[in-house]
């Protein structure tokens, strides 16, 4: 107990000196509006991607509907935050949009969470579709246009606590008996069913807790961009996001982080390359693909435990 | 009542495109389970193809339509070869992210080649409209539909009467085991990508001839559509694919003529859904019963 | 329950650092971006890859062209100095993230004092925050969503502009061209689903026209079949169709309506005004069509609009369309807000662009509206044949 506590605190203060240094950075002017973006943007696809990387990286569940869990978070949260544009609202549109989120993933995977493999990308994906659709129709969505002057109430900070926060909760999560459950469904269903784990309850948590934590995605980026439009969650934003996880490495936390960034930094390099843009990161794509096929970190994760053990190794010697 | 009949033929119409597409995405599938996002987008290969050979070289449609096939098919196989023979051992989903990233570059190359706009197709065979009772149907459409039904029915039989055919179907089930027996896995792979996109490429120059519009980003819908087409049907089946995409055409018909055309996609979705719930291997697909 | 206690700790200590240090950041205003040195620098940004690139690439060579010319001819007058232009562009993906990112880049980065684009609504208001933090003025050749200029609480934008008709303006003109000049009364309307644009058009047209609408259907962008839908309306009795969307579709449906036989007169707003319609649809598919344009192609009426068009097709061997011209014509609204303010400053040129008067631009004689909008005349041309044959102005 003692020595977790130490290790939680080892993260506590790594979490809290990231936020300081970004701070500080911002302060003397090295962080301005364009770098912050970045990293705004950089941060809610790390949300995005441990949520997705929960579902397909430790549960083995192959879902290509992400988007569509972020577009209730995101719809969910600015409707709220129109009407109550304070934090209060912010706080209450991201709990309802998880809620909500939350609770179509329940409906949604309890009878499509018995298909397998691809089967299931696609059903996941027609979901998304579905989602994506009934949006573009309803009134109180705004059809095609969307929902626009959405108050900022998200900065960076907020961001930051939320990338903290989902990641802490996953990777508890994780870590937990509960997770070891999870994952035993990936390794083998029938071995874990025959030792008495409820495969599909355990598919579906994993599946609803990804659902919420896109939510909450979906909900910073309605608030930080200010505008939303159904068009924002097609299939093309559920691919992007599979992207991260995949090459970061499935079923790793940190891979999950790399990606994210290297690709948002690639992103913000990009830009300038006009038309060439998309053809220059396919060909990254496609090569960090083949010549790392289990991504960039594999299944590697960075621990503070194991960092601690070599320390201690080294002293005793 | 001419109206359902005339609704009938334009969802067979519409329904054969889709089903020309997903043939290609099902024997892929078949044979190395892989979903390959980019067959779309050697569709619009065919028809930028078939585009350039009859405006510059003046091909009439029949070579364009058989040269198209050629160029596709060799497209495919470089594709192969380049960026999935590599990663054939390891995590499909790794594989599925390089198709895509292909599809990306094939999608972003000829934009930024040939420029993102629409262009017209030449017509390299003038429309004729006839006229069966109340029922109006133009020669492309009937063009398409036998194109496609002839190349189902050749595909078929490549597939059950030939040698490599039959290589084909055993790699599908084990390539180990095909492999022990003196098949040569690449070669069998490159051949059915080559199939798959000469059909794509067929594909390519019959719709931008119909349509009279192709553009670099034409591939990703009817992509994506011919893909749900396949996993309907059950994929990896050459009779499914068919089926898929026709049951998908008459769906998108039949809610557009009810009058529900915003919710056309989300209907064949839901029917995809609920499909797979009862039959979750596809309508024709057979349910393997896992063994311990 | 760990991660909750931890979760707890961390965020009173972000909150409170975040409270801390929230001052002194917030202190750090400034007044937009000055112009310094021998160039002005405006920004692009543009649609240059992604699902609106056709649009977008159009916008980079209007933007193009014009930047060239205004450079050949001397350059910018300010305070008795030349200024050349110097265009930084990026690429936004049509990517409403990356759109917020590229403007902030353009903004805080490149320091630009004006911008041209993005092109669609949706992602001018993606855009819209982060030009206003920095104070400069964007303006847009293809938004033309009603609200895009004004504020929640009614003010107008003072950072948004545009140099395209906003949704109603066009979609009003058009109800009452058909009504009024047309004399028709039964409009069957095939909209466009997935666009902001139809949706804005279609609405202003129900609302305006005095006439009955038979019916209304979708279609998505990107659709190519459209058999499906016209059988069906051609059941119906109407005496014209009213297609709100852009050239790539719209000229397929004129295609296949003609194949079919409806011979009703089809109509639409600046979206057809392509000459890409009439060769999508063919020549002899393309008659008894009507559609809002900002230039007639024979351009009888406007000098500017004629050697617009020679200049396009001599730099990029291709006939000129809606959105280039329109954004050739918000850069040398650039131009002009600048020598009429003296000052190539953000927000001055913001200023300049509010106070817009008598413009003389290819899409016609421009004053800006309070709201930022733009008020010059629509043509309505007809189109037989595949040619022009009339175009008349309405106001």
């Amino acid at each position: 107990m003692k020595k977790n506590l130490k290790y939680n605190l080892t993260w506590l203060a790594i979490m809290v000196v990231g936020y300081i240094l970004i701070d500080v950075l911002e302060l003397v002017g090295v962080i301005d509006q364009f770098a912050e973006t970045t990293l705004v943007l950089i941060g809610i696809n790390i949300i995005l991607a441990t949520g997705l990387n929960l579902i397909i990286g430790f549960s083995g569940q192959f879902s290509l509907g992400h988007a569509g869990f972020m577009a209730i978070g995101a719809y969910t949260s600015a409707l709220i935050t129109q009407a109550i544009p304070n934090g209060g609202g912010m706080v209450l549109g991201l709990i309802a949009g998880m809620a909500l989120s939350a609770l179509v993933a329940l409906v949604v995977g309890i009878p499509t969470l018995r298909l397998n493999g691809d089967y299931l990308a696609i059903a996941t994906m027609g979901v998304a579709e579905i989602i994506r659709i009934i949006m573009n129709n309803l009134k109180i969505t705004n059809g095609p246009a969307g929902l626009y002057n959405i108050p900022q109430l998200a900065n960076w900070s907020v961001v930051y606590l939320f990338v903290c926060l989902t990641t802490i909760l996953i990777v508890n999560f994780i870590h937990s008996r509960d997770g070891r459950a999870v994952m035993s469904v990936r390794e083998d269903e029938i071995a874990a069913e025959s030792m008495g784990v409820n495969i599909t309850k355990w598919k579906v948590i994993a599946f609803v807790l990804g659902a919420a934590t896109a939510a909450i995605g979906g909900a910073l980026h309605a608030s930080y961009i200010q505008t939303i439009a159904p068009n924002d969650f097609g299939i093309m934003e559920s691919i992007n996001i599979l992207i991260i996880v995949v090459m970061g490495g499935i079923g790793s936390i940190t891979g999950t982080y790399v990606a994210a960034i290297v690709l948002g930094l690639l992103d913000m390099v990009l830009q300038n390359f006009g038309t060439l843009r998309m053809v220059l990161y396919s060909l990254a794509l496609i090569l960090i693909m083949v010549f790392k096929p289990s991504g960039l970190l594999g299944t590697w994760e960075f621990s503070v435990r194991r960092i601690f053990t070599k320390f201690k190794a080294k002293g005793d010697a | 009542m001419h109206t359902v009949l005339q609704q009938l033929v334009n969802g067979l119409s519409l329904g054969s495109i889709y089903a020309l597409l997903a043939l290609g995405y099902t024997m892929v599938y078949g044979i190395i389970k892989l979903i390959n996002f980019a067959h779309g987008d050697i569709y619009m290969l065919g028809a930028f193809w078939g585009y350039y050979v009859i405006n510059q070289w003046h091909f009439s449609f029949w070579p364009a339509l058989i040269s198209a096939m050629i160029f596709c098919a060799l497209a495919g196989v470089i594709i192969e070869y380049l960026a999935y023979r590599p990663l054939r051992n390891s995590p499909r989903i790794a594989a599925l992210i390089t198709a895509i990233g292909v599809s990306f570059l094939l999608e972003n190359g000829m934009s930024y080649l040939f420029s993102s706009n629409v262009r017209s197709f030449p017509q390299a065979i003038a429309v004729k409209q006839y006229h069966l009772g109340s029922v109006t149907i133009s020669n492309i459409q009937l063009l398409i539909l036998v194109v496609s039904i002839v190349l189902m029915i050749l595909l078929q039989l490549i597939i059950k009467e030939t040698k490599m055919g039959k290589a084909m179907r055993a790699v599908s089930v084990d390539a180990d085991a095909a492999q022990l027996i003196g098949i040569n896995i690449d070669r069998t792979i490159s051949f059915t990508f080559a199939l798959g996109s000469a059909l794509a490429g067929a594909a390519g120059v019959l719709i931008g001839l119909y349509y009279n519009s192709i553009d670099p980003l034409m591939g990703m819908t009817p992509g994506i559509k011919a893909f749900v087409a396949a996993v309907l049907g059950g994929i990896g089946l050459i009779p499914g694919a068919a089926l898929g995409g026709f049951v998908i055409g008459l769906i998108e018909t039949a809610v557009q003529a009810l009058g529900f055309s915003a919710f056309k996609d989300a209907v064949v979705y839901a029917v995809l859904i609920l499909i797979l719930l009862v039959r979750p291997a596809g309508i024709l697909g057979k349910n393997v019963k896992e063994k311990v | 329950m760990r991660g909750k206690k931890l979760a707890t700790v961390l965020g009173t200590v972000m909150l409170a650092g975040s409270l801390l240090l929230a001052g002194c950041s917030s202190s750090a205003t400034n007044g937009g971006n000055k112009q310094s040195g021998n160039t002005i620098k405006i920004g692009g940004n543009f649609e240059l890859s992604g699902a609106a690139a056709a649009y977008g690439q159009a916008m980079q060579r209007g933007t193009e062209l014009a930047v060239s010319q205004i450079n050949k001819d001397g350059g910018v007058k300010v305070n008795g100095k030349k200024l050349k232009l110097q265009l930084v562009q990026k690429d936004n993906k049509s990517d409403n993230s990356q759109v917020a990112s590229v403007a902030s880049n353009l903004a805080t980065q490149s320091k630009v004092v004006a911008s041209v684009g993005p092109i669609t609504s949706g992602a001018d208001l993606a855009a819209l925050p982060n030009y206003t933090k920095a104070k400069v003025p964007l303006i847009t050749p293809g938004g033309t969503q009603d609200s895009l200029t004004v504020q929640k609480n009614g003010k107008v934008q003072p950072y948004m502009f545009r140099s395209c008709f906003e949704d109603s303006y066009q979609g009003k003109a058009l109800a009452k061209y058909v009504y009024s000049n047309m004399k028709l009364k039964r409009v069957a309307i095939l909209a466009d689903k997935s666009t902001d644009y139809a949706q804005g058009l279609t609405k202003a047209f129900k609302k305006e026209f005095k006439g009955q609408v038979v019916q209304v259907q979708y279609y998505q962008a990107g659709d190519k079949d459209f058999n499906t839908l016209l059988t069906k309306l051609k059941g119906k009795k109407f005496d014209a169709l009213f297609v709100p969307g852009y050239y790539s579709e719209a000229g397929l449906i004129v295609k296949q309506a003609r194949q079919m036989g409806i011979t009703q007169p089809i109509v639409g707003a600046d979206g057809f005004a392509d000459p890409k319609l009439v060769q999508i649809a063919g020549k002899k598919n393309a008659s008894n069509i009507y559609y809002t344009t900002h230039f007639d192609s024979k351009a009888t009426n406007n000098a500017k609009a004629t050697a617009y068009m020679k200049a396009y097709k001599a730099k990029y061997n291709e006939q000129a369309g809606t959105f280039d011209a329109l954004a050739y014509d918000a850069t040398y609204m650039i131009k002009d807000a600048i020598e009429n303010e003296k000052s190539a400053d953000s927000t001055k040129i913001a200023t300049g662009l509010a106070n817009l008067k008598n413009f003389k631009g290819v899409t016609g004689t421009i004053t800006m509206d309070k709201k930022h909008n733009p008020q010059k005349p629509v043509i309505i041309a007809k189109v037989e044949n595949g040619e022009e044959v009339q175009a008349t102005s309405v106001k």
